[in-house]
C-alpha cells in the first residue's frame, strides 16, 4: 500500500510538471501570442506594452518566468488574475470548489444508481419490448447535449411551467452552500444534478447491459445455476461484480473530469460559481494565471481519481491485486 | 433390479437457428440406478452434454425446444416449477463442469463459493458451513484446506480448481453427481486423479454418477455401464464389459479402435473414423451413421431401432446388421483394417 501511495504521488507530481510546463508554453511560447498586448488595455502604446512586460515580469527568460508563477500559485500563493488584481488566484479557486463537488457528486449519486438500475432491468426483460425501450431512452439521453438540456430545463422550469404546481419551489439559478441552508443548497442543484446526470445515466446504463451480456455466457454463471441460486441471486451476486470492471473505470474517468472543471457547460448553463464557471471566464479573457490554476486543479483530480480507481479495480477483481 | 432414480425418456432438444432447426438431441433414452456410474461418450457435437445439461434445465436459450420426459424419484423435472427445480440443482442433482479454470467466480473466495452451495440448501450458520467447507476440501485431497479455503481461484490451480468444483457439487450429498467432461482441460497426470477421485467420493457421499466423455479410456475404469452418442441419438448402451468386449455398433467399434492400443503390434498411424459426423440441420435419411459405416447396406436407409440384439440383458444398440456378421466384420475393423467395405 505504502508502495502504491508513493508511485502514484511520483506519477502525480510527474503529470502536473508536465501539464504546467505544456500549459504555459502554450500561452507564452507560441508565435503571436502576446499577453502583455492584452494586459494593456485598449490600443496600447508600444511604451505601454513595454512597461506592462515589465511589470509583470513578461522580458523574463521562459524558464524563470515559469518558476516565479509556480512559486507565486504554490508557494506564496498570493498570485493575483492578469484581468481583475483583486482576484487572487488561489482563493478563487478554493472557494468555487465546493460548488462543483456538490455539483459532481449528487449528478455522480444519481447517475450510479440510475444507470446501475436500467442496466438491471434492460437484462432481465431482456427478451421483452422493454430492453430495446430502455435502450433508446439511454441513446436519447446520450444524444442531448447537455447546455441544450439545460436549457430547456431552465426554460421549463423557471419559466414556462415555473408558476404551476410543478416547479414553483424551483429557486432562480444560482448557488447556496450546504453549511448555510441545507434545503435550499438541494433545491438549487437538482435541476443541475439531473441534467449532468442523464448523459452518464445513458452511456453507462449501455455499458453495463452489454457486460452483463457478455458475462452471461461464462462458465461461472451456469456454475452458479447449477448450484441451485435463484436468477436474482446470479445476476446480483455472480454476474454484477464481474460487469463492473468497465463501468468502475469509465466512473473514475468521468468522475475525475468533472470534478477538475469538466461542468463547465452545466455550471455556466446554471449560473453555478464552480470551478468550470472559473475556468469558462478564465478561457474567455485569456486570464492566464487562474487558466494555470484551474488546469493544475482538474489534472489534481483526475490523477487522484485514476488512483482510486485502481484501488476500486483491485476490490472488485482479486486477480489484479498481486500485481 | 435396482431401484431407477432418473430416467430419461426420449428426451428431444431441438434449437431454432438461422439456418434451419438443429435436432441436438433426437430420442435418447437412459436409466439410472441408485449409486450407478453411467459413462456416456460421444465425440463433440453428439448431444451429450445438451442431454445432461437439460437434465437440470441449465439450457436457457430462448430458441431451445424440448419434448420427452426426465423423470428423477418419480416426478417430471421438465415440468417441475422453478423453486422446486432450484431445490433439486445442486441439491439431489450436482454437476461439474469441463473448464475447472472458468467455472469458478473469479472474484470469491473458493471457499465462499463452497459456503453458498451448502448455505443455499441447508441454511445454518456460515461459520458452520464453513467449517463443512474446509472438510469437504480436506476430502477432495486440497492440502493444508484450513487455509486454502480463504483462496481465490486464480491461487488454485487446473486440477486443485476441479477438486474444488467437486467439493462443491458434493457439498450437498447429490443423489446424482453429474460429471460433463470433468477432466478433458486437465494434464493427463491430474485426469487419472481426478478419476479416481470421483469414483472413490461417490461410494462415500453414496451418489449415482453420470460421466460425460469424448474418450472412452476415461470412462472404462469407472463406469458401470456406458452409453455410446452419436448425432444426438443413443447408438449403443450396455454394461461397460458388454461394450468393450462384444461392441456391437461400427461407430463404436470406430471409438474403440481409434485408442493407442500397447498390446497390439505398431500401426503407421492411429485409426480414424473417416468423414465427418453429419448435419444436424438434415440428418441422413435411416440410420444417421450409414454415410462414415464401412458396412452400411440398404436396410440402412430404414432407421434402427435401439434394440437388444445379443440376447445380453440390456445390451442395446442400433445397428441392422445381424450379429455373427457383426462380429466377424468388427474384428478386422477394430484392429484398423478398415479396407474391408
Amino acid at each position: 500500500m505504502a508502495v502504491f501511495v508513493v508511485r502514484r504521488t511520483l506519477s502525480l507530481v510527474i503529470v502536473l510538471f508536465a501539464i504546467t510546463v505544456l500549459t504555459f508554453l502554450i500561452f507564452f511560447a507560441t508565435p503571436g501570442v502576446d499577453p502583455s498586448r492584452q494586459l494593456a488595455g485598449r490600443n496600447p502604446t508600444p511604451q505601454t506594452i513595454a512597461a506592462v512586460r515589465h511589470q509583470f515580469g513578461l522580458d523574463r527568460p521562459l524558464p524563470v518566468r515559469y518558476a516565479l508563477m509556480m512559486k507565486r500559485l504554490l508557494i506564496s500563493r498570493d498570485l493575483v488574475s492578469y484581468g481583475n488584481t483583486a482576484l487572487k488566484v488561489v482563493p478563487a479557486i478554493w472557494e468555487a470548489t465546493p460548488v462543483t463537488f456538490s455539483l459532481v457528486f449528487g449528478a455522480a449519486v444519481i447517475w450510479v444508481v440510475f444507470s446501475i438500475l436500467i442496466g438491471l432491468l434492460a437484462v432481465v426483460f431482456k427478451e421483452t419490448i422493454l430492453d430495446p425501450l430502455l435502450m433508446v431512452l439511454a441513446l436519447i439521453g446520450i444524444s442531448m447535449p447537455v447546455f441544450w438540456l439545460g436549457e430547456v430545463a431552465n426554460l421549463v422550469t423557471e419559466d414556462r411551467l415555473h408558476d404551476t404546481f410543478l416547479f414553483h419551489w424551483v429557486p432562480p439559478n444560482g448557488y447556496t452552500a450546504l453549511t448555510a441552508n441545507p434545503l435550499q443548497w438541494f433545491l438549487h442543484l437538482i435541476i443541475p444534478w439531473l441534467t449532468l446526470s442523464v448523459l452518464y445515466i445513458g452511456f453507462y446504463a449501455r455499458v453495463l447491459r452489454a457486460n452483463l451480456l457478455d458475462v452471461a455466457n461464462e462458465d461461472y454463471v451456469r456454475t452458479a445455476r447449477a448450484k441451485g441460486l435463484s436468477e436474482r441471486q446470479v445476476l446480483l451476486r455472480h454476474m454484477l461484480r464481474n460487469s463492473m470492471i468497465t463501468f468502475v473505470s469509465l466512473f473514475g474517468l468521468d468522475f475525475g473530469v468533472l470534478v477538475g472543471g469538466g461542468a463547465i457547460l452545466t455550471e455556466v448553463v446554471f449560473g453555478l460559481p464552480g470551478v468550470g464557471k472559473l475556468t469558462y471566464d478564465s478561457l474567455v479573457s485569456l486570464d492566464l494565471p487562474v487558466i494555470m490554476a484551474t488546469v493544475i486543479y482538474g489534472a489534481f483530480f483526475i490523477t487522484i481519481a485514476n488512483a482510486v480507481v485502481d484501488v476500486l479495480y483491485a476490490r472488485l477483481d482479486p486477480r489484479i491485486r498481486a500485481a | 433390479m435396482p431401484e431407477q432414480l432418473l430416467e430419461v425418456r426420449n428426451l428431444k432438444i431441438s434449437f431454432r437457428t438461422e439456418d434451419g432447426v438443429v435436432r441436438a438431441v433426437d430420442g435418447v433414452s437412459f436409466t439410472l440406478a441408485r449409486g450407478e456410474v453411467l459413462g456416456i461418450v460421444g465425440e463433440s457435437g453428439s448431444g451429450k452434454s445438451v442431454t445432461v445439461m437439460s437434465v437440470l434445465r441449465l439450457i436457457n436459450d430462448p430458441n431451445a425446444i424440448f419434448e420427452g420426459e426426465v423423470i428423477y424419484k418419480g416426478r417430471d423435472v421438465m415440468s417441475l416449477p422453478e423453486k422446486q427445480m432450484r431445490e433439486v440443482r445442486g441439491g439431489e442433482i450436482a454437476m461439474i463442469f469441463q473448464d475447472p479454470m472458468t467455472s469458478l467466480n473469479p472474484v470469491y473466495r473458493v471457499g465462499d463459493q463452497i459456503i453458498e452451495a451448502i448455505v443455499t440448501h441447508r441454511g445454518g450458520s456460515k461459520a458452520a458451513a464453513r467449517k463443512h467447507a474446509v472438510e469437504l476440501l480436506a476430502q477432495v485431497g486440497i492440502p493444508q484446506p484450513e487455509r486454502r479455503v480463504d483462496d481465490f481461484p486464480h491461487e488454485f490451480s487446473g486440477g486443485m480448481r476441479q477438486r474444488a468444483m467437486i467439493a462443491m457439487a458434493l457439498a450437498n450429498n447429490p443423489e446424482i453427481l453429474i460429471a460433463d467432461e470433468p477432466t478433458t482441460a486437465l494434464d493427463v497426470t491430474i485426469q487419472a486423479q481426478i478419476l479416481e477421485l470421483i469414483d472413490r467420493l461417490k461410494d462415500d457421499f453414496g451418489s449415482a454418477v453420470i460421466l460425460i466423455s469424448h474418450d472412452l479410456g476415461v470412462v472404462a475404469g469407472i463406469a458401470d455401464r456406458i452409453a455410446v452418442m452419436y448425432a444426438g441419438r443413443v447408438v449403443e448402451s450396455g454394461a461397460t464389459r458388454e461394450l468393450f468386449y462384444d461392441p456391437q455398433h461400427p461407430y463404436t467399434w470406430g471409438l474403440l479402435g481409434s485408442i493407442p492400443r500397447l498390446d497390439r503390434p505398431k500401426q503407421e498411424r492411429l485409426h480414424s473414423i473417416k468423414g465427418m459426423p453429419p448435419s444436424l440441420i438434415r440428418p441422413p435419411a435411416g440410420c444417421v451413421f450409414r454415410p462414415r459405416c464401412p458396412h452400411a447396406h440398404e436396410r440402412c436407409l430404414e432407421e434402427p431401432t435401439l434394440a437388444a440384439r445379443t440376447g445380453a440383458p440390456g445390451h442395446l444398440d442400433r445397428c441392422w446388421l445381424d450379429v455373427p456378421a457383426k462380429r466377424a466384420l468388427r474384428d478386422r475393423s477394430i484392429r484398423g483394417d478398415t479396407a474391408v467395405a
